[in-house]
């Protein structure tokens, strides 16, 4: 889902093209159904909006998928990335930007649905979503009857951690290791409201999808509890963190946990015992779009076998296409983390739609805990007027005392 | 004197769109909620952040008086050199503004880490580790370290004013160091002072990135408040304006604060 680092992209795809060897291809084959030259001669801009580092771009001898595109069909991509789902949501929301594609995260996508900001989708031009999307990746609870995304990755939320410094043992506690106090100053968390309440809520054998402001409130006393031995909350400064050893445990995505593994040998990950966030990133068509139809040519290609193994062979994500995941090299499909088994994803939730009154007390909550200090802020406000208050006697003493001078 | 005064208009046209416009939009949002009627919910619900406040504030004023306190014998020295060398000096100075922002604090992560080159070069004597990074006096540090050229420039200016006979009379007439400093050099910079002290507190009180890298996420600013409204889980952007409207106040207090000082002593020099 979150791709931020270039630096780690970079390191990802070296790694990938040494192990798989990706072929460069020369020309794209895609189905002979499909008339992809349809707009060829209409001058179409299509402005799609994605994650950084998240596709296949050429680079290092992937195949520039963009590109691709444009040379089949005529059509311009104006190709741009946001690097959270909240600054996507908060661009659209505030009219700023027309885009024709966007790939937005699951809870994201139901949040957008609910306020209608997407075009319902017209699957008779996406027929490679009935051919190749598998069926355990349609019709999730952030958009029920799949009306409105076809799904492009996923991934898993597992846990980092680094083998010299973390006993083996305590890789069975699950999620329980980033409350441990044997590692107290040695732990990062996820700065990220959502991210953070879905750890506490599953350590409290919850949902990750709280239902009621007093799960919240639970959750926030259980990160409260973790606060006195995490030394940082962050998100993509885990790269430096973890590669350099300036921390022992932390729970990240298991596509950039791979590429720090290349990095850093001494770092190892497990998926928690008592299950974890699966995210899907699917891509949509915002209201508005100027031009849908092409939208959805672009996403049908993006569904194009060739296409699709591209790009999860550049950005090693996992895939719900099935043709692509057959022909994808053996080592990356049978990586436990990036394909784990059934029994596994079975204890693993999507993070769906939160009402309004829950989000907004997240949001306090989570403030609350970052501002909160176990060992006792509360000499800051008594200081803070004293300050206050010596500064305006100050103020009065020294006008009384020029007033006298003046008097002479 | 240019009487004509339509050379100006550019500029109020430039202030108008991107800053008076925008500023009425902030306040509007801050006095309504989600279906624009009015309300002064947004307001009360700022009470339950008042730590963060608080906090911005006490860091905000102690990274400015250590910048203050830092700057002010080194202009003054600044101020006394050869010309060539305070071209020299003050280009050294600017120095490091000439790189990113992000990456000079970045760099600080780096040196003040646990297993950071402070506390590595420390451990070859056998000192340490400290614990230096993911605390409030790092984000201090990061706060003087980036704005301290903010409080030289303007006082190094004023100070290159003081006529050096002005000094030497003070002294002929009897004055130590302690009363030429209090009596003749603070008096004549205090345009200096106040101008540094509202270019350093105000990009002190509203920065979020420093807080974030070397306050490890856990010493909570008022920027970091407001930039969690906009990009959290409940955009709620009516309270994220009130907040950013309280931040304008409380920067507004700071300046008129200074700025009446200043006339007052212009009025007392």
């Amino acid at each position: 889902m979150k791709k931020w680092s270039t630096r780690a992209a970079t390191a990802l795809l070296a790694a990938v093209c040494l192990s798989a060897g990706a072929p460069a291809f020369a020309e794209t084959q895609v189905d002979d159904g499909y008339d992809y030259t349809r707009f060829a001669d209409d001058n179409i801009t299509l402005n799609v909006y994605n994650w950084g580092e998240y596709i296949s771009d050429g680079s290092e001898d992937t195949l520039d998928v963009v590109a691709e595109f444009e040379a089949l069909t005529g059509i311009r991509v104006n190709y741009t990335t946001f690097d959270t789902n909240e600054s996507l949501y908060a661009k659209l929301k505030s009219g700023g930007g027309a885009y024709d594609v966007i790939i937005p995260s699951d809870y994201m996508i139901g949040k957008m649905a609910n306020e209608g900001m997407l075009e319902e989708l017209d699957f008779s031009n996406i027929p490679n979503y009935d051919k190749y999307i598998g069926d355990a990746y349609k019709n999730q609870s952030y958009d029920p009857e799949n009306k409105y995304s076809v799904p492009y990755m996923w991934g898993l939320v597992c846990v980092i951690y680094n083998t010299t410094m973390v006993d083996e043992g305590d890789t069975s506690t699950g999620w329980g290791i980033l409350w441990d106090e044997k590692y107290a100053g040695q732990i990062l968390m996820f700065n990220n409201s959502r991210d953070a309440f879905a750890i506490a809520g599953k350590m409290l054998g919850g949902s990750l999808n709280p239902s009621s402001v007093d799960e919240v409130e639970a959750s926030a006393e259980k990160l409260k509890q973790q606060k006195s031995v995490v030394q940082a909350y962050v998100m993509d400064e885990i790269f430096d963190k973890m590669g350099g050893g300036e921390a022992a445990v932390a729970p990240y995505y298991v596509g950039d946990g791979i590429t720090m593994m290349d990095d850093n040998p001494d770092l190892a990950m497990y998926l928690p015992g008592e299950g974890t966030n699966i995210y899907i990133d699917a891509m949509c068509i915002p209201k508005g779009a100027r031009n849908k139809e092409a939208a959805e040519m672009f996403i049908n290609f993006m569904c194009e076998t060739q296409i699709a193994l591209a790009n999860v062979e550049a950005i090693c994500y996992s895939t719900p296409h099935t043709a692509a995941l057959e022909l994808l090299d053996e080592e990356m499909r049978d990586n436990e983390f990036m394909y784990p088994d059934d029994d596994y994803l079975a204890l693993c939730e999507t993070m769906s739609v939160l009402p309004d009154e829950i989000n907004s007390a997240m949001d306090a909550a989570w403030s609350s805990v970052r501002s909160y200090d176990a060992t006792g802020n509360a000499w800051i406000m008594p200081l803070l007027l004293v300050v206050m208050l010596a500064l305006a006697i100050f103020g009065f003493v020294r006008k009384a005392i020029r007033r006298r001078k003046r008097d002479y | 004197m240019i009487k004509n005064k339509s050379l100006a208009s550019p500029y109020i046209v430039w202030s108008v769109v991107f800053t008076a416009v925008p500023l009425a939009i902030v306040i509007y949002f801050a006095f309504t909620d989600k279906n624009g009627a009015f309300t002064l919910k947004n307001i009360m619900d700022i009470g339950q952040y008042t730590s963060v406040f608080v906090r911005s504030i006490v860091l905000a004023v102690i990274a400015t008086a250590v910048c203050l306190v830092l700057a002010f014998p080194l202009s003054f020295m600044l101020s006394r050199m050869r010309a060539s060398r305070q071209s020299m000096m003050l280009m050294l100075i600017m120095l490091p503004m000439w790189m990113n922002f992000l990456l000079r604090t970045y760099a600080w992560m780096t040196l003040l880490e646990r297993n950071g080159l402070i506390n590595r070069f420390l451990g070859l004597f056998g000192i340490g580790p400290f614990n230096l990074i993911n605390t409030s006096g790092a984000v201090v540090l990061g706060m003087v370290y980036n704005y301290l050229p903010y409080m030289i420039l303007p006082l190094y200016t004023i100070m290159t004013k003081i006529d050096p006979s002005v000094i030497e009379a003070a002294q002929d007439l009897g004055a130590g160091n302690l009363r030429v400093v209090t009596k003749v050099l603070i008096p004549l910079s205090m345009d200096g002072i106040t101008t540094g002290i509202t270019m350093v507190f105000v990009p002190s009180i509203s920065t979020f990135i420093i807080s974030r890298m070397l306050g490890g996420g856990s010493n909570l600013l008022i920027g970091d408040l407001i930039e969690l409204q906009f990009l959290g889980n409940s955009y709620n952007y009516n309270l994220g304006s009130a907040m950013s409207l309280m931040l304008m106040v409380i920067v507004l207090l700071c300046m008129s604060f200074t700025t009446a000082d200043s006339e007052e002593m212009e009025a007392m020099v």
